[in-house]
């Protein structure tokens, strides 16, 4: 009964409106902005808005990515933020101390340090929630206070700067595009790899749909809870090193502060739902380009920075509302009867699929 | 208070009196025209296994729900409570089975939460004491009312439930099954106030699941079946025998198929075991039993609700972990840690509760069908879709699930195709042992008959099958040994020739030593 029309597939997969709301931005941006779409290329690198766009957004991208699978289990990781903080301070003091603090070794050994401890980090993490039994948004909430505080004990409270090429080659690098974007694309291609080719993506939603009926029906249910606080800490870890190779300095205080809500409202905008189970991988990457190219969109129309955040606000509840089913029937009902006048033959028609009230009456009335 | 209408010799006139009371929700008619009566100054029992309609009267009457149909009234008067706020303001009191107080406030606060006494506007700390000592002292209960709730145990919790119900001069107080988080002496101190509630004129409506409870401390009790009113009696004129004969039933449903086939399979049931356990048992949950169960062979297990049925079966998968005795499937050791390790010995179970701990409601029927073999499976090793498609294609058309439609959401099907898909999701892992816990529990009849069947049928391939359902009409159909269990321990083993009547007598069979002594 699977439509096999792309355009209803596509509907049916609740990609449709992120991305609708998406282009509206962008073109939105070029319509004020006509040099917003722009791109060229100097000393093989590629620039433009819409780089710079990309860029940024890589982050929240790979945050939004772990955050995912973490939602998908019913769970939720406040501590990201934290993480990103630790990842980079780890990295730089090590960098910063070591005997060739410009070497490629020192920035390999520093940044191999900084994820195993992220990886610790997460084993914490999914000890709390998966084995204690704690609940995820106080779990986390746990090393999301004391996470800065540790950065903090790692940087002595300072600012470390650094001077190492091949650090910044994560963060500020360019292979025709940003580093930092191919990282995260080669991630999501990898998540989508792992867990729709095999049977994790399966396991992982079921665990998130049903705990109880899962471990009855064998899963492992504690095992995949831990494995994805793990994972979203892993790539946590990795945005740290982003952002702090961006700027060759770690500052616990405000890198990646506030990034774990961002990385949520992207998996939501994704179509994820925080109750758990069905997630969408695609949507959660498009979701944080939404919020990276609202945020890009603000300081591009030179919006008063005092409503800068509510206008933030307004276009996520704008795309929160378009997601909902009732509220978009809502939503067309109104023009609908404002602008046409109803055509039942054409609705029919434009989903045979499904059996719309609409679609099946005309059915009824077909049958003599 | 009551004196002047307890010297009319004739039966005084019901303090509560419901009449043609139906209660329905979509698709389902929870009561149909049920009477009830509750007399002044009387303990009055309300009966019946799960479902039957118990809570769903007590919303009724304390406006939960609003009856469809039928009329109550409260002294004389017709009442229609918009919820229990505005019953409670009428004198009907509520003491649910889980304490809903304040853990964190003192026993006088919440004793009269929401109505403590004031002075200039603010609450009066000590008037509040001073008050609920009055209170708890009026009840002969000796608790300093300055104490922190939490501070108590669950039993004194529930008192001062009671007290809290009782404080607005309740003149009828409905108590869901207060007894089934105390032990024995706590039960009594129960039972002696709600003797001296009773004495003073309170109109006591009592659940419980304990029969001897029930016995000991009701005067009267309806009987409730399937939302249908079977009767109301006095408790001294009901024996035990005719009371669970009555709140359990009988079917006459033709099911002449499912009976030859059991009968078919009774003859080849072999003597093989593929499960023994010795000793099994876990505290506070089943005391420990001894089980063999064969190939081929239906063994049924029956009780009352709360009897150890469900958690002797959820042992023996490893749902709960046991914590005495020895499994051995095949002749091998099992030691049950969890569900993957019974099902790797070849275990399956089907618990009753469908939605919470059975199907994946918002996976596909595809999905939810091949969960358990992916799970054994492991997640790097993924069912190749053609193998998939085959599996669900077979299992859809062999059980009759519908809609026939591989993707259709399984939290949308009804409760009886639910049910075929969790038994679909265990019989592709080819289980040796297939327990199965109420599965044809608040599913219609068609389905009903068609699941029996099945089991019958498995069993005559050389599957081991547990059976457990509170319809031991059912039980006795496709057993070919019944396990009687009772307040939480197996008190019984009958074989296939065992009868409801057998099996009823037991399930009533008191301690009643004196008369064994005298007979």
């Amino acid at each position: 009964m699977t439509s096999t029309r792309p355009l209803d597939r596509f509907r049916a997969s609740g990609l449709l409106w992120p991305l609708v709301a998406l282009l509206v931005l962008l073109a939105a941006n070029a319509v004020v902005r006509p040099s917003f779409l722009a791109l060229r290329i100097q000393d093989g690198h590629l620039y433009g808005s819409l780089v710079d766009i990309l860029k940024n957004g890589a982050p929240t991208m790979l945050i939004a990515l772990g955050m995912c699978l973490v939602i998908a289990t019913r769970g939720i990781d406040l501590s990201v933020g934290a993480v990103v903080a630790i990842s980079g301070a780890v990295t730089c003091s090590y960098i910063a101390g070591a005997g060739d603090p410009t070497g490629a070794g020192a920035a390999f050994a520093g940044m191999g340090i900084a994820l195993a401890l992220c990886a610790v980090l997460g084993l914490w993490n999914g000890f709390l929630v998966a084995v204690v039994g704690i609940q995820p948004i106080i779990a986390t909430l746990v090393l999301m206070t004391a996470g800065r505080g540790i950065a903090m004990l790692i940087t002595d409270g300072q600012i470390i700067t650094v001077r190492n090429p091949a650090y910044r080659t994560v963060g500020a690098g360019f292979l025709l595009l940003p580093v930092s974007i191919l990282i995260a694309v080669a991630v999501f291609a990898l998540v989508a790899l792992v867990t729709r080719r095999t049977a994790l993506g399966l396991l992982i939603e079921s665990v998130g749909i049903n705990p109880e009926a899962s471990r009855l029906a064998g899963l492992r249910a504690r095992t995949i809870r831990w494995t994805v606080y793990v994972f979203a800490a892993i790539c946590a870890g990795v945005a740290g090193l982003m952002i702090s190779s961006n700027v060759s300095a770690a500052d616990a205080n405000n890198a990646g502060l506030w990034i774990e809500m961002d990385a949520i409202l992207a998996v939501v905008i994704g179509g994820t739902s925080l109750a758990g189970g069905r997630y969408s991988l695609t949507g959660t990457m498009l979701g944080a380009l939404i919020i990276q190219t609202l945020t890009t969109t603000v300081y591009s129309m030179g919006i008063a920075p005092e409503i800068t955040l509510v206008f933030k606000a307004v276009v996520v509840i704008a795309v929160c509302l378009l997601q909902a089913p009732k509220a978009r029937a809502v939503l067309l009902r109104r023009t609908r009867r404002r602008h046409t006048p109803p055509d039942p033959d054409a609705e029919a028609a434009g989903r045979p699929s499904t059996h719309t009230p609409t679609s099946a009456m005309v059915e009824k009335v077909a049958q003599p | 208070m009551s004196v002047d209408a307890k010297q009319a010799p004739a039966e005084p006139t019901p303090l509560v009196r419901m009449r043609g009371i139906s209660v329905e929700f979509p698709g389902v008619k929870a009561l149909q025209e049920v009477d009830f009566r509750l007399f002044p100054g009387e303990v009055h029992a309300l009966m019946g296994e799960n479902g039957a309609g118990k809570s769903t009267l007590i919303k009724a009457l304390t406006g939960v729900y609003t009856p469809a149909a039928g009329v109550t009234t409260l002294d004389g008067r017709e009442v229609s409570f918009s919820g229990p706020a505005e019953a409670q303001a009428a004198g009907i009191s509520t003491v649910y089975q889980e304490v809903n107080l304040c853990p964190n406030l003192t026993v006088a606060e919440n004793i009269l939460l929401g109505r403590e006494p004031r002075r200039f506007g603010a609450v009066d700390g000590r008037a509040t004491r001073a008050r609920a000592a009055e209170l708890l002292a009026d009840m002969g209960l000796h608790i300093d009312p300055g104490s922190v709730l939490a501070e108590h145990p669950i039993a004194i919790q529930q008192l001062v439930a009671i007290a809290r119900a009782v404080a607005v001069d309740a003149k009828v107080l409905i108590l869901d099954e207060p007894t089934s988080s105390l032990d024995q002496d706590e039960v009594a101190e129960l039972f002696r106030i709600m003797r001296h509630l009773r004495d003073r004129g309170v109109a006591i409506l009592f659940v419980s699941h304990f029969l001897e409870q029930v016995y000991e401390i009701s005067d009267r009790m309806t009987v409730l079946r399937n939302g249908r009113l079977v009767g109301e009696h006095r408790t001294s004129e009901l024996s035990r025998l005719d009371l669970v004969s009555l709140m359990i039933g009988r079917e006459l449903g033709a099911l002449a198929e499912v009976e030859r086939l059991a009968g078919q399979a009774g003859e080849e049931a072999s003597t093989v075991p593929v499960l023994e356990a010795r000793g099994v048992g876990r505290k506070g949950s089943v005391a420990p039993f001894d089980l063999r169960i064969n190939r081929g062979e239906v063994v049924g297990l029956a009780g009352l609700l709360g009897s150890g049925r469900t958690e002797l079966a959820r042992l023996l998968f490893g749902a709960d972990r046991p914590d005495s005795g020895q499994v051995t499937v095949d002749g091998r050791a099992l030691h049950l840690r969890g569900p993957r390790a019974a099902i790797a010995a070849g275990i399956a179970f089907c618990s009753e509760d469908r939605k919470g701990e059975g199907v994946v409601a918002d996976l596909s029927i595809r999905d939810n069908l091949i969960l358990a073999m992916q799970a054994a499976n492991g997640w790097a090793r993924p069912i190749p879709r053609r193998v998939k498609d085959q599996l669900v294609e077979k299992w859809i058309k062999a059980l009759d699930i519908r809609p026939a439609n591989p993707d259709a959401l399984v939290g949308k099907l009804s409760g009886g195709n639910q049910q075929k898909v969790l038994l679909a999701r265990w019989l592709v892992t080819e289980p040796k042992l297939l327990i199965l816990d109420e599965p044809t529990r608040g599913i219609d009849i068609g389905a009903k008959t068609q699941i029996q069947k099945l089991v019958a049928e498995l069993a005559q391939e050389g599957m081991a099958v547990v059976y457990i359902s509170a319809e031991l009409e059912e039980v006795v159909r496709l057993s070919h040994r019944v396990v009687v269990m009772k307040d939480r321990a197996k008190v019984a083993e009958l074989d296939q020739n065992a009868t409801v009547d057998d099996i009823m007598r037991l399930i009533a069979h008191v301690d009643e030593r004196p008369e064994a002594v005298a007979a």
